[in-house]
């Protein structure tokens, strides 16, 4: 237990100084890059001497350089008053903060989708290996892979929105309600957008899957369990899948992280979601850089904690890995 | 003679690949009594591990074809539908494997391990069978057992592993065990731990065993009776006494010929036997074993020798030599050494 404990401490404060470095290196990219003025870059466009002089002010432009580095994180971490320069003064992290559960929203659901159909279709591809149910699911899951969200996207639109919304689809009201508000709402509303984002990993996670219960399936260990007289759906759910299910967490944690970090953009700016990715779609329109910054380090800080989540996850699932 | 327990009779398996039709196993024909061990020797690919798999079903490859008869008390286990076979895997017949290392599931405590089987084939509670598997763990010479049911795989070493495989093996007290290679991957002095273990539960719970092995070794201190494999073919058959003091196929006498000696003076090489066993892809229309015979003549090249019992003692052997020849090349080469032993 206390090795439990040491542990995950390890890899929480491992955690943070993973994402300090982070802040310094944005901090870098976006204050340091030789021959650009950071009032500049961060005022928007075409500012005004006062606007500039503000800025500079604001962010201590003309102190040292660890000062700078200071204020900014205090703006970003305690005070949370950075504001958008090109757009109206707006605070910038409760915006974000605002955003996060509509992204939170999209790609939870979407990640069950594409975690139930993954396993559903790897399992059966693998069990069905040697007939023709093998390659056709394959393809399906290729051609899953390689469909590009932004267009997916516009199809699913235009045949729940236009070609079949007066009669099927007439439930459909794409846009975001908050699940405490009306759970009905929230799912109808979101649907479509789960199944557009999951496709793509549904073909990728399917293929992973697959892959790793062929190469699982000739271990020693699956032949024991064969030769112990198991049936062979206990052989394949208890021992062959439950191995793969170790390369599919680590692989899960990393996407999810990665999406709810703002990864999630296409298919947000498609349905018009106003989430992470939008905001960050947004700022890059307007050449939002405080924004933009905010959202790379918002967006890292769930990559690493989803990495932290994933190692715990690993101790949890495969105990040759577990602290002693 | 009672009917045997296991009765092998004429069994061929062929895997189709890209390059043609590998014949594994080809006409095998062998029987196990009640209590006796029987030895499988012969080199990798002789098709010594292929048989036992296809006795307890476990080839899965959709590219093998199996000929022949598999009885089991009476049942042909070949023409067994797959959940008929699966009563009988690990509970009448069981199986123990080479690798200790990676034939336990990694992620599962052996405790549970062992009390999945016995849960799949015996009527028992949950804490019945936890119970059964820490008696199981003792008598297979596991200390601690009480905590140790509760440890994962890789917190054991390499022959505690072993005896955790044996101890779920024996677990629903099967009438066969099939014990493949069990102590080729464990250094020597496990290996003599293992043995010692088998044949103290063969003695205990009267279990029939095969032994699959390429160690003579090991065959003469644990088989009743042998039988040598050579390029998917039993080439020669009889009991350990037999097969130790008067060998009928040259195959043999290189086996034989190859184990070092503690009783003599040390060679300064291990005698070999010339050259690489024929692909079971192309094998010669002759005996398969010619090419690499210094006793080979015309008739080798053209006449496959049948398995026939030559000396009408029940000895089986698959060589075309006169018994005189045979005879006349041991006294020779072979038989000085053995001769001495003999008491």
């Amino acid at each position: 237990m206390l090795a439990v404990l040491t542990f995950i401490v390890r890899r929480s404060l491992w955690t943070v100084v993973v994402m300090f470095v982070i802040t310094v290196v944005v901090f870098f990219i976006f204050f340091k890059t030789p021959g650009v003025d950071p009032a500049r870059a961060l005022a928007g466009r075409d500012p005004s001497p006062q606007v500039l002089a503000e800025v500079r002010q604001q962010l201590g432009l003309n102190r040292p350089l660890w000062i700078q580095y200071g204020i900014m994180m205090k703006k970003i971490f305690i005070t949370r008053n950075l504001v958008s320069y090109s757009d109206q003064g707006e605070l910038i992290i409760p915006e974000i903060f605002a955003a996060a559960p509509i992204t939170l929203s999209l790609v939870f659901g979407a990640s069950v989708i594409w975690v139930v159909a993954a396993i559903v279709m790897g399992v059966a591809a693998a069990r069905l290996r040697g007939t023709i149910y093998d390659p056709v699911l394959m393809i399906l899951a290729l051609i899953g892979l390689s469909t590009p969200v932004f267009w997916l996207g516009q199809v699913v639109i235009l045949i729940t929105q236009v070609k079949l919304h007066s009669s099927i689809f007439s439930w459909v009201q794409l846009g975001y309600t908050p699940l405490t508000q009306s759970p009905v709402k929230w799912f109808e509303g979101l649907i479509f957008p789960w199944i557009t984002l999951s496709i793509l990993y549904i073909g990728l996670y399917a293929r992973v899957l697959r892959a790793n219960l062929l190469e699982v399936q000739n271990e020693d260990y699956v032949r024991t369990a064969r030769a112990k007289g198991l049936s062979e759906r206990r052989v394949l759910l208890r021992h062959t899948l439950r191995t793969s299910m170790i390369t599919f967490l680590s692989l899960f944690g990393l996407d999810f992280g990665a999406l709810v970090g703002g990864g999630a953009i296409l298919t947000e700016v498609v349905f018009g979601i106003h989430g992470v990715g939008f905001l960050t779609w947004e700022s890059l329109t307007n050449l939002d850089l405080p924004t933009i910054m905010a959202v790379v380090i918002y967006g890292a800080f769930f990559i690493v904690l989803a990495n932290a989540l994933v190692d715990v996850a690993y101790a949890w699932i495969d105990p040759r890995v577990r602290p002693t | 003679m009672t009917e045997p327990l296991l009765d092998i009779r004429n069994l061929s398996v062929t895997f189709r690949t890209e390059d043609g039709l590998v014949r594994a196993v080809d006409g095998v024909s062998a029987t196990l009594q009640q209590g006796e061990t029987l030895g499988i020797v012969g080199e990798s690919g002789s098709g010594k591990s292929v048989t036992m798999m296809t006795v307890m079903r476990l080839i899965t490859d959709p590219n093998a074809t199996f000929e022949g008869e598999v009885y089991y008390k009476g049942v042909d286990l070949l023409a067994l539908p797959q959940d008929q076979i699966r009563s009988i895997r690990g509970a009448g017949i069981s199986m123990i494997f080479q690798d200790p290392m990676t034939s336990l599931n990694p992620v599962y405590k052996v405790g549970w391990q062992i009390a999945e089987q016995i849960r799949e084939h015996e009527k028992i509670s949950k804490q019945g069978a936890r119970a059964r598997a820490i008696e199981l763990l003792t008598s297979v010479g596991i200390p601690n057992a009480a905590e140790r049911v509760d440890n994962y795989p890789h917190e054991f070493s390499g022959g505690m592993r072993q005896r955790v495989m044996i101890a779920m093996a024996i677990s629903c007290n099967p009438d066969v065990l099939i014990a493949d290679e069990p102590t080729t991957a464990l250094d020597v002095t496990i290996q003599a731990q293992i043995l010692k273990l088998i044949r103290k539960l063969k003695s205990d719970y009267g279990t029939a065993v095969v032994l699959i092995t390429h160690d003579m070794g090991v065959v003469a201190d644990m088989a009743d009776r042998i039988a040598v494999m050579y390029a998917g073919r039993i080439v020669e058959q009889g009991t350990q006494r037999e097969l130790f003091y008067d060998p009928q196929h040259p195959y043999t006498w290189g086996l034989l010929g190859s184990i070092a000696r503690l009783d003599r003076p040390r060679p300064r090489r291990l005698a070999a036997i010339p050259g690489q066993p024929p692909s079971l892809m192309r094998l010669p229309a002759g005996c398969a074993f010619a090419e690499r015979c210094a006793y080979r003549f015309d008739a080798c090249e053209t006449q496959q020798p049948q398995l026939l019992d030559r000396l009408g003692t029940g000895h089986l052997d698959a060589c075309l030599l006169s018994e005189q020849r045979k005879h006349a090349i041991r006294t020779r080469t072979v038989e000085p050494e053995l001769v001495e032993e003999t008491p």
